[in-house]
Parts: C-alpha cells; structure tokens; sequence
C-alpha cells in the first residue's frame, strides 16, 4: 500500500507517467511475494503436516551430501503442498520477467534512453545530518541488462528446480529462499546508491549461506555455508570503507550524483584510488576472486539449481556489476584498474589450472566460473565496461546451462544409485561415462556451452572473451593505463602480460572443458552394470530450460558482434551501455574511441580461435575416457598432478596461516585470557569478591556486644565535640 | 554557684558515663544511664537560675521520660533475665552480623 502510494508520488514527480517503467516496483516485489507465501507455505507445513522439513526428520544423508534427493535409506513423501510452491515459486519469477521486459520496452522507446537514468524513489530510508539516502530504485541502461538476466535466467532456473527438487521435503523452503534471492538481487541492481545496492549485496550473500547449507543436518554443507559468509564478510568490510570514503569526501552516495561529482576528483589522486581498491576488495569477496575465492568451490555443497542461479550466473557477477555501475571512479584510477586487471588475469589463469584436475563434476564448472570472473574483471579493468557485462551475459547463459547439465546428470547419476540402493558418488566424473547414449539432449547441449565457453567462433562466448582480450591489447598499446605503472612496472608491460595470461586461460579452459565432456559422456561407461539400465534423461522440466539456455548460449553473441563481422547490427550491447559507461570507458582511452587495423583484429582473432582449437585438440588427443577407473579404484595422484588435485593447497594454508592463528588466537588470548580471565575473573567476580569482602569487614563491627558500641559511641561523641571545639 | 553546680554536674555524668562503659551487669549500667539522666538535669536547674525557667521544664521532660523508660527498660530485663537466666552483657550478643 505504501508502495503504492510512493509510486503515485513518484509518479507525480514527473518520472516518465503512464508507462510500464511505472510498475517497476513490481519487478522485485513480486519474487518477494513469493518469498513470503512460499515461506508461510513452509512455516505452516511444518506445524500442520508434522516433520517435512529435514531440519525436523533427520533423513539419511548419502556420504557426500551434495546431491539432491539425499535420502537413500528413508523414501520421503514430497511435500504435500508442492504443486502449489511450483506454481507460486516459479510463476513469480517468470511474471517479474514478463514486468521486466516491459519495462525494458517502455525505457526504449521513450525518448529518456538517450538522456539520464529514470530514478523513482519510494520512501527517505535515512536521513541525518548531511546524510540522505533514499529508498529509490533507478532505470539505466546496465541497470536493465542485468534485470533482463537475473529474472529471465533466474525463471528457467526455477522452472528446472521444480523437477529437480521434487521430491525434497524442504521443497517450499526451498523456493522460499530462492525467491529471496532474486528478490535482493534485483534491489542489488537496481539500487539507484550505493547503500540500496549494498542492501540487496547482503541480502544475495543471506541468500547464498541459507542455500548453500539447505541440506544443513549435513554439517559439511552448513559449515561451507559458514564459510561463504565469512569469507564475504571481509570483502564487505572493503565495500562500507568505500561507502564512508566516498561520502566523506563527495557528500552523496546517489549515482547520479556521484557521476558529477566524481570530476572534483584528482585523476589517479590517492583518494580514488584508495576508494577503488575497497570497492574491488568487496568485489573479490563476492565474486570469488583471488585472494577471497575459496568459499565459491565449497559453495557447491547447496543444491545445482542454487549453484547455476547465484554461484554462477548470478549473484557473482554483482562485482563485475559494482565496477561496472562505478565505472566514473574507476577510469580515473589508473592503478586501481590495474589491480583489478592483474587480479583478474591471476585468477583466471589459476582457477582454470585448478579446474584440470578436478573430478567433481561441479567442482570443475565451480573453477571455470572463477576463471570466466576473472576475464570479466579484466574487461571492466581496463575500461572495457561494455565487453565486461558483455562477458557477464553469455556467461550467464552459457554457465547457468553447464550447471542446470550437471544437474541433470546428477539426477540421473543419483536416481541409478538410488534405484540399485550404492553407495557411489554420483558427482564424480570416474564414476560416469558414456553418458551420450542414455542422455542424448543434456549432451548435446551441454556441448553448445562448452563450445561458448571454449571460445569456438560463432557461439556466444567466443565474441564476449575474444572482446575482453582484444581490448585488453588495444588498451596495452595507448590507453592511461598504459601510461601509468604498477608497482614499478609499467602498465603497458602489465597489459601485455596479462593478455598472455588470458590467452593462456583461454587454452586451459578449452582443455578442461573438454576433459569434463570426454569423462562425462564419451568413452566407456563406468558406473556399474547395475545401474546402467537405470540411467535416462531428467523429464521434461528440466530438460526444457535446457533447450532455452542452450539457444542463448548458442546465439547470445549476435548481442554484441564485433565491429569487423558482415553481419548487422555489430555492437549492439555496447551502443546500448553507452549512455552508462560511454564515457568512463573513452576517459581510460585518451578520449578517443581505439581504432585498430583490421589485420590485426583478425591476428587476435586468428589467435583466439587457435588457441580454443589447439585446447579441444589437446584435451581430444591426450586425455583417454578408456583408461579411467570409477573413484573407488582410482589410484592418488602425483607430483604437480596432486598439488593440481588439491587446489594448490591454498585452503590448507589459509587454514594454517589465518584460521589456525586466529582460533588459537581467540580461544587462548580472547576467550581463555579476555574473557574467561579479564572480563569474568577479574571484573565480574572481582568485583562480586570486593562486594563480598567490605560486606565483611562490615559484619564484623557488628558483634552483638553492646559494651563495644558504648565505646564506639561514646569515642565518636567525644571525637565530635573535639572537633567542634578544636576547630 | 553555676560554676560548682556545672562542675558536680559533669562529674556525675562521667561516672556515669565510666559505668556504662565498664560495667557487665545490665541493671548496673541501667542505674549509670539513669545517673547521666539526672546529671544533665542538675545542669538544667542550674542553668534556669541564669536563662530562665525553659530548664526547669525540661528537668520534667527528662524526669517523665526517665520513669517510663525505667518501666521499660527493667520490664526487658527481666524477660531477658528469664530467658538467659542471666543479665551479663557479654553473654547477650545474638544479635550480630
């Protein structure tokens, strides 16, 4: 009601009247409505239908836990009100989609395109002293790209999750959360400053924790759940500094505001910089960036659908987002946008070696959603803003189809083992295999994404990777960011270096890839004989999103086709964040668009799309499916292979260097000294034990022995009159 | 005159006072207080010769508050008397913290 009001208010403001950007209030509000009736469906369930939930029943977890229908030895009813959960949980996403594009239309065809974001503002959130922030959420351009993803892919993901998730009994609390999610999601985007944005940046993080652990009687998945909050926590502190820094110093935390204002800043100033580098320390928490990236693989304990949605499509690309929507502050900071090129470079490059030698199947698509994070912050660090979110988008397709794939097999991996009552792990990529024939669409299409992500010319990821690195290139040969330096080096050699990286990331990435298809469904089938017969494609449900994801991988590039393509319209996406980003992106380079010969645009090409060729060869010719043995049997690695295998041990040293010291730490200095020793012993019983002494030595005068209160009285009589007297 | 009076006066109070201190039998220091009573009442009279009658009043104030307090006072005694089966001071301590 009050929304509706401040709408009406907002209205009357003279924020474009009368269009369908009017209802976009609705866009978030209707996944919150879903939250709030799926959630009552769940809350009521649990005291009307007896224990449902696995919080209440204790079920029989499979040893790994990951999988979702977890529950070998128990057969659990579904819940009783699922087929109302499916209709609210997924019918709010695809309305909120439905509202978005309708919006989208409106913002098009009215004439503000061109001109400033449509900012309609609800209610004052906080007003005091110079401070005001407003709840108010704003239409742009990027703003806009990025409803059109989280709600669009967000409902194929939900529609999936209704046949994935069937028969889990925490079916409506399920949804209930995943509602949540695209709800703070959508305030995270649509924020119009940074304190709202930084709202639904908390939220998603909630969001993340509550569905990570969702199977949370397992504690490996609770205690990855903690981790993932944690671990954000500390890049969350980066991101309020920003906040006060930039407050302090500019007075506002609106967008609109802060784009102007932003030119009182001294270019490459201390300040920016310092501001920048917080907001990046928030982004490396969020989107899993070196050195904070640890929580993300761990993140795969939730369910695949949640892994597709938030830990891949979604929610870690609020980083990419964040630089990208602060892009004024940012092409001002040279050695800022650096570190953000740098870091992203080592990071892809790292997680993409890790992602070699991963045999959870999830695990490898957790690695290679790091890596594809890392290219974008290479995109949006060195001023490629548009190629960034470019990037953000085929990513969102392509990898959302990868895990909703994985989900797939899973399923069908899951539902043999259930049916043959094994105790496999239906995860690992030694125990598949020769999936092809049982599951021809999830293989065929989960090819469409690995061609995308592999960069193979025409489908969608290789114009947004081929665009990252080539402006990565450019921008290495004239662009303020060549000029500056990095620590002592200069940025161009910088720039170079971390084209390389890229390149290198791109092979790996094609290598490992490709691995993951060969174990999953070529070669010989490794699951058992038992189980063979049982393994079949997931229903429809399931399959369908598929099909969808697997277009948009194919055909999402023709959003943003490079300049030098026949084909019309080229650089379309990038056009269209112009308004946005435009002039940040022309500030990095010296005010003038980068023109760069043709040969050498299609050299880079050329290069790109050898190096993804050179990838699928290699993993082809050397990887053989016919010598890989199921889990059980398999031997340890060696050598580089196992330091590989076990993730470069960085979460074993983190473990030794930061959690150990710090638990140490907490539990004999903080705990034991402060709080048991200091805070308990000295003041609280301390001063009970003060209390009590004085009470004593009170007691005592009192003996019960008059003659010695005569005395008293009599002494203190005379000690009186002498007093008086002697005064 | 007043001097003397004054000065057998203050005497009479500090052997009261000295009783009180040292003396154990509860009706012994009862006879002390009442001396250190009539103590003070003779410094009244004696006072009243010089600054009116006001002390001759209050020796009767002092007087009727002595014999009730005597009815009192010897009434506890005695009920301690029957409960302890005695009246030494140093026994009759109960009432301590």
């Amino acid at each position: 009601m009050m929304l509706l009001q401040s709408v009406q208010e907002a209205a009357t403001q003279g924020s474009a009247t009368g269009t369908a950007m009017d209802w976009l209030w609705l866009v978030p509000m209707l996944p919150l409505l879903g939250f709030v009736l799926n959630g009552a469906i769940s809350l009521l369930s649990a005291t009307t239908l007896g224990p449902a939930d696995p919080s209440a029943a204790g079920h029989g977890h499979r040893d790994d836990g990951h999988t979702a229908h977890g529950h070998d030895h128990e057969h659990p009813e579904p819940h009783k009100l699922a087929w109302l959960t499916s209709i609210i949980g997924s019918g709010v996403l695809i309305a909120s989609f439905g509202v978005a594009v309708a919006v989208f239309m409106a913002y098009r065809s009215s004439g503000a395109a061109d001109t400033a974001p449509i900012v309609q503002t609800y209610f004052t959130w906080m007003l005091t002293g110079d401070l005001s922030i407003n709840a108010s959420l704003m239409i742009d351009q990027l703003s806009l790209v990025m409803v059109l993803v989280v709600t669009g892919v967000g409902a194929l993901i939900h529609v999936f999750s209704v046949g994935y998730m069937r028969e889990d009994p925490g079916y409506p609390r399920y949804f209930a959360y995943l509602n949540l999610f695209v709800f703070f999601m959508l305030v995270l985007v649509l924020g119009a400053n940074y304190p709202v944005l930084f709202v639904g940046w908390e939220g998603v993080g909630l969001c993340s924790y509550l569905l990570i652990g969702f199977w949370f009687s397992d504690k490996a998945n609770a205690d990855a759940g903690k981790k993932a909050f944690i671990v954000n926590r500390i890049g969350d502190f980066g991101f309020l500094i920003a906040m006060f820094l930039l407050f302090a110093n500019l007075g506002s935390l609106d967008f609109t505001v802060l784009r102007t204002a932003a030119a009182g800043l001294e270019p490459g100033g201390v300040l920016v910089t310092a501001i920048c580098l917080f907001l990046f320390l928030g982004c490396t928490g969020k989107s899993a960036q070196i050195p904070l990236y640890v929580w993300l693989p761990d993140a795969m304990a939730g369910p695949t659908p949640v892994s597709a949605l938030i830990h891949a499509a979604t929610m870690v690309t609020a980083g990419v987002y964040l630089i990208a929507r602060s892009s004024f502050l940012f092409s001002i900071a040279p050695f800022a946008s650096l570190t953000v090129v740098v870091v992203g470079a080592l990071t892809a490059i790292f997680a993409a070696t890790i992602g070699l030698k991963q045999w959870d199947i999830k695990k490898v698509l957790a690695y290679s959603t790091i890596s594809q994070l890392g290219y974008m912050f290479v995109g949006v660090g060195v001023g490629a803003y548009a190629a960034g979110v470019f990037h953000l988008v085929t990513h969102a397709f392509f990898k959302a189809l990868l895990f909703l794939g994985s989900g797939s097999v899973i399923y069908a991996m899951h539902r043999a083992y259930h049916a043959t009552h094994s105790h496999e792990d239906a995860q690992d990529m030694r125990n598949m295999g020769g999936l092809r024939t049982q599951m021809p669409w999830t293989f065929a299409l989960m090819w469409v994404a690995t061609l995308a992500i592999a960069g193979v010319p025409a489908f969608s990821g290789f114009f947004s990777k081929d665009e990252i690195l080539t402006s990565v290139f450019v921008r290495a040969r004239g662009s303020t960011l060549a000029d500056a330096t990095w620590f002592g080096v200069p940025g161009n050699v910088v720039l170079y270096a971390c084209y390389a990286l890229g390149l290198a990331a791109a092979l790996l990435t094609a290598i490992y890839m490709t691995r993951m298809m060969l174990y999953t469904f070529h070669g010989p089938s490794r699951t058992g004989e038992k189980e063979r017969p049982h393994l079949a494609e997931a229903p429809w449900v399931m399959t369908g999103p598929l099909v969808v994801l697997g277009v948009l991988s194919a055909i999402g590039g023709w959003l943003n086709l490079p300049a030098f393509v026949p084909v019309q319209p080229t650089t379309s996406l990038e056009h269209w964040l112009e308004p946005v980003v435009g002039k940040s992106a022309l500030r990095v380079t010296h005010g003038a668009p980068q023109e760069i010969s043709h040969s050498l645009e299609y050299a880079l090409v050329g290069a790109a799309v050898l190096i993804a060729a050179i990838g699928i060869w290699i993993a082809f010719n050397r990887l053989k499916p016919e010598t890989l043995v199921p889990k059980a049997q398999a031997k340890p690695e060696e050598g580089f292979q196992r330091v590989l295998e076990h993730k470069y041990f960085v979460d074993e040293a983190y473990d030794k260097v930061i959690v150990r010291p710090t638990f140490v730490t907490s539990r004999n200095l903080l705990w034991r000294g402060i709080d048991v020793g200091l805070i308990d012993g000295l003041m609280v019983n301390g001063s009970a034990w003060t209390a009590r002494a004085l009470g004593w030595l009170g007691s005592t005068l009192q003996s019960g022995q008059v003659g010695t209160y005569a005395w008293v009285l009599v002494l203190g009589v005379l000690a009186v009159l002498g007093a008086v007297t002697l005064r | 005159m007043l001097a003397e009076s004054l000065f057998f006066s203050a005497v009479l109070f500090v052997i009261g006072v000295v009783g009180v201190l040292t003396r154990r039998n509860a009706i012994i220091i009862f006879m002390c207080v009442e001396l250190m009573l009539n103590a003070v009442n003779l410094s009244f009279v004696a006072f009243a010769q010089v600054y009116g009658v006001a002390g001759q009043v209050f020796v009767f104030f002092v007087m009727t508050v002595a014999a009730a307090e005597a009815a009192v006072g010897l009434a506890i005694i005695i009920a301690l008397f029957r409960h302890r089966h005695t009246v030494n001071l140093e026994q009759i301590n109960l009432l301590k913290g």
